[in-house]
């Protein structure tokens, strides 16, 4: 899932000091899961804003969750709604307040969280990234596991010389990755595979080729 | 000597069977030639090819290649270095025509330490290929005249290829593997990591020639006199992939006030002298950063001079 | 001359803070009566939005009156208690509103006192750092005095 962190609340205040109606909205999907814009968080904002701005007796904030925002037919369900306010807060990832802004043009839109990456729960309360949307995934050369996006320096015949005790040199907070991906290898009697030169990589499909689509041929109308 | 690879001298010391010796200068963070050209006059004479560090961790500092040139104008071998933090595939071919065509002929390929460490940690950073490919990129220019696309180049750049070796840092059962991977995919010499922990790079070195890599590539034990037992310290803590024993730490201490930057220098000179006579070792890469005025006094003190005319 | 009484909501679970409550009320201690009281089944059901709301209705100060920790009937209610206070304190400092005008405290079953006591130094804290709001509408001339 795609995983975001909270604006600082005083950042937000600064986007909306000029509006006097602002609707916050939710998504029921990854922002949801990470606790960080579902309907409760969306409520929570409006709460504080309510509070940061009370001095402001027509001051309006309020909530507002969809089901997703990265699909045109629940963005179109603000339609009515959006007309009474003057800002929109959007708690979605990247996707959501693009989509608003793209589908609602005279309408201020704001991102209200940060998105960070791709990745998973490995505890309770704590996501890490898995994957960076390279394009061309690679894991199964690698016992499984993702060096591009977990290898702070995404290397695909690592480790480096820095590796220290399991440890990337980065912070001692990350795992170095080629030491979980040669210990588990050499463990697999795959030695053979892990000494085999991996080539330079084609960035084409990753972002540095460009802004990309997908399309499903058999879908499109 | 006609099947040199790049003909300079480093690999025509290292082809003669000569215990070869190198030394290390970093660049200026600033545009100062006569700094550089400062420190190799300390150098020249003492050692048969100079490295010259790229942006090392991560700080700005005028580039290895520009650096590198000052080198060869004073006379003195420069082993021209390049990270896989700052450069992409293009920028890189690119810098290996261009220092090629102005004399370079050693080159080191390194990843790079990551820009979290340095003075710009804000930055992007490229990556775009890693160590091991810059080795086969480097070899394939040289030995098949073709850009990585395939592409035929109409003057090839021919380098002697070296790579950066660390026989301490993690999975140590790897290690030797790793080596193995850098050499077949081109490297004809290795400068190791500073070594401190003796007994591991014995053990080391064993695996090494066991698996008779020492035979394809040369391989050169890194040395970098402790100047006193802060540094020592600050190293064993501080710097990833580092190995320093208490009892490297003791014995400075031992030394008492005064006396521990000559009981480093004792300290690398033993190292030194086990290190000619160790198998599969082919020369020394002296590091003494910011201490290159004691370079003379240590290669003399070493039985290194006067260094082999090829 | 009128002294500025902080409007407090107090959320206190049905285990040890209402036994307390009780002992309290038996042995004829009372709360000051600008404390207002809001019994839950356990502290751990608080939401943070519950937190948040009594500042948006004008009160000063809030807190939330739980068990020890090594007593929750419900195990880990206190905890997660304890951890939403923390995570409101820092909503309050992103606002620019002191972090000290919300906070837990484990009571005890058996004290009717520090029940009592507690809702009388949140009232003595929040007297010190003020009303919430600057409205003049507010019941309170604390500006006045000097």
């Amino acid at each position: 899932m795609i995983v975001a962190e909270p604006k600082p609340v005083s950042e937000i205040l600064d986007m909306v000091k000029d509006a006097g109606r602002v609707l916050i909205v939710g998504c029921k999907g990854c922002v949801t899961v990470c606790n960080v814009g579902g309907a409760k968080e969306a409520a929570v904002l409006a709460s504080t804003l309510r509070i940061a701005r009370r001095n402001d007796k027509s001051f309006i904030a309020d909530s507002h969750t969809l089901e997703r925002q990265c699909d045109p037919e629940y963005i179109n369900e603000l339609e009515e709604l959006i007309e009474s306010y003057d800002a929109v807060v959007s708690l979605a990832c990247g996707v959501g307040p693009q989509f608003i802004a793209e589908r609602y043009p005279s309408t201020r839109v704001y991102p209200g969280v940060n998105t960070r990456f791709m990745g998973g729960a490995v505890e309770h309360g704590v996501w890490s990234e898995r994957c960076a949307g390279c394009g061309t995934c690679v894991v199964h050369y690698f016992g499984g596991v993702c060096p591009i996006a977990r290898c702070s320096k995404s290397l695909m015949n690592g480790p480096c010389g820095g590796s220290t005790n399991g440890k990337c040199e980065i912070s001692k907070d990350v795992d170095c990755i080629w030491d979980i991906i040669v210990k588990k290898m050499m463990e697999q009697q795959r030695t053979d595979e892990l000494i085999e030169f991996k080539p330079p990589k084609s960035w084409v499909t990753a972002r540095d080729g460009g802004p990309r689509k997908m399309i499903k041929e058999e879908l499109v109308k | 000597m006609s099947d040199l690879k790049a003909g300079s001298n480093l690999e025509k010391v290292l082809r003669a069977g000569h215990f070869a010796f190198t030394g290390e200068c970093g660049p200026p963070q600033g545009a100062d030639v006569e700094a550089v050209r400062k420190k190799a006059a300390h150098l020249k004479g003492c050692v048969d090819a100079v490295n010259i560090t790229d942006n090392q961790t991560a700080v700005v500092r005028m580039s290895s290649w520009a650096a590198s040139l000052i080198l060869l104008q004073e006379g003195v071998e420069p082993n021209f270095q390049m990270v896989c933090r700052d450069r992409n595939r293009l920028a890189m071919q690119s810098d290996i025509l261009g220092a090629y065509a102005h004399g370079i002929r050693n080159m080191l390929c390194l990843s790079g330490d990551h820009q979290k460490f340095g003075n710009h940690p804000e930055s992007k950073n490229v990556f775009d290929i890693d160590s091991i490919q810059l080795v086969n990129m480097v070899k394939t220019m040289r030995d098949e005249g073709t850009f990585l696309n395939g592409q035929e180049i109409e003057t090839a750049p021919r380098l002697f290829i070296g790579a950066a070796c660390n026989p301490f840092a993690d999975p140590f059962d790897y290690r030797p593997y790793r080596l193995a991977k850098k050499i077949a995919a081109g490297a004809d010499f290795v400068q190791t990591q500073c070594i401190y922990n003796m007994d591991k790079f014995r053990e080391f070195m064993k695996r090494v020639v066991d698996m008779g890599l020492h035979e394809k590539c040369s391989i050169l034990a890194g040395v970098t006199p402790m100047k006193s037992v802060g540094m020592a310290r600050y190293m064993a803590k501080q710097v990833p992939g580092m190995d320093v024993p208490d009892s490297l730490i003791k014995r400075l201490q031992g030394a008492g006030k005064g006396n521990v930057a000559e009981e480093g220098i004792r300290f690398a000179i033993e190292q030194i002298e086990e290190f000619k006579a160790m198998e599969g070792v082919s020369g020394v890469h002296l590091m003494a950063i910011e201490w290159e005025h004691r370079v003379p006094e240590i290669s003399e003190r070493a039985g290194m001079l006067p260094r082999p005319e090829v | 001359m009128n002294e500025f009484s902080p409007k407090i909501v107090a959320f206190c679970c049905s285990n040890c803070a209402s036994a307390a409550a009780g002992i309290a009320g038996r042995t004829g201690m009372n709360l000051p009566p600008n404390v207002s009281v809001v019994r839950v089944p356990c502290t751990g059901r608080i939401e943070i939005l519950h937190l948040l709301k009594p500042f948006e209705e004008g009160a000063d100060g809030v807190y939330v009156a739980g068990c020890q920790e090594d007593s929750c009937r419900y195990i880990t209610g206190v905890v997660k208690a304890a951890k939403r206070v923390a995570h409101v304190k820092k909503i309050l400092e992103e606002i620019g509103l002191e972090p000290e005008r919300i906070e837990l405290f484990n009571t005890s079953a058996a004290s009717g006192r520090s029940f009592v006591q507690t809702a009388v130094e949140m009232t003595d804290r929040l007297q010190a750092i003020g009303p919430v709001s600057t409205d003049v509408n507010q019941n309170f001339e604390r500006g006045a005095q000097s």
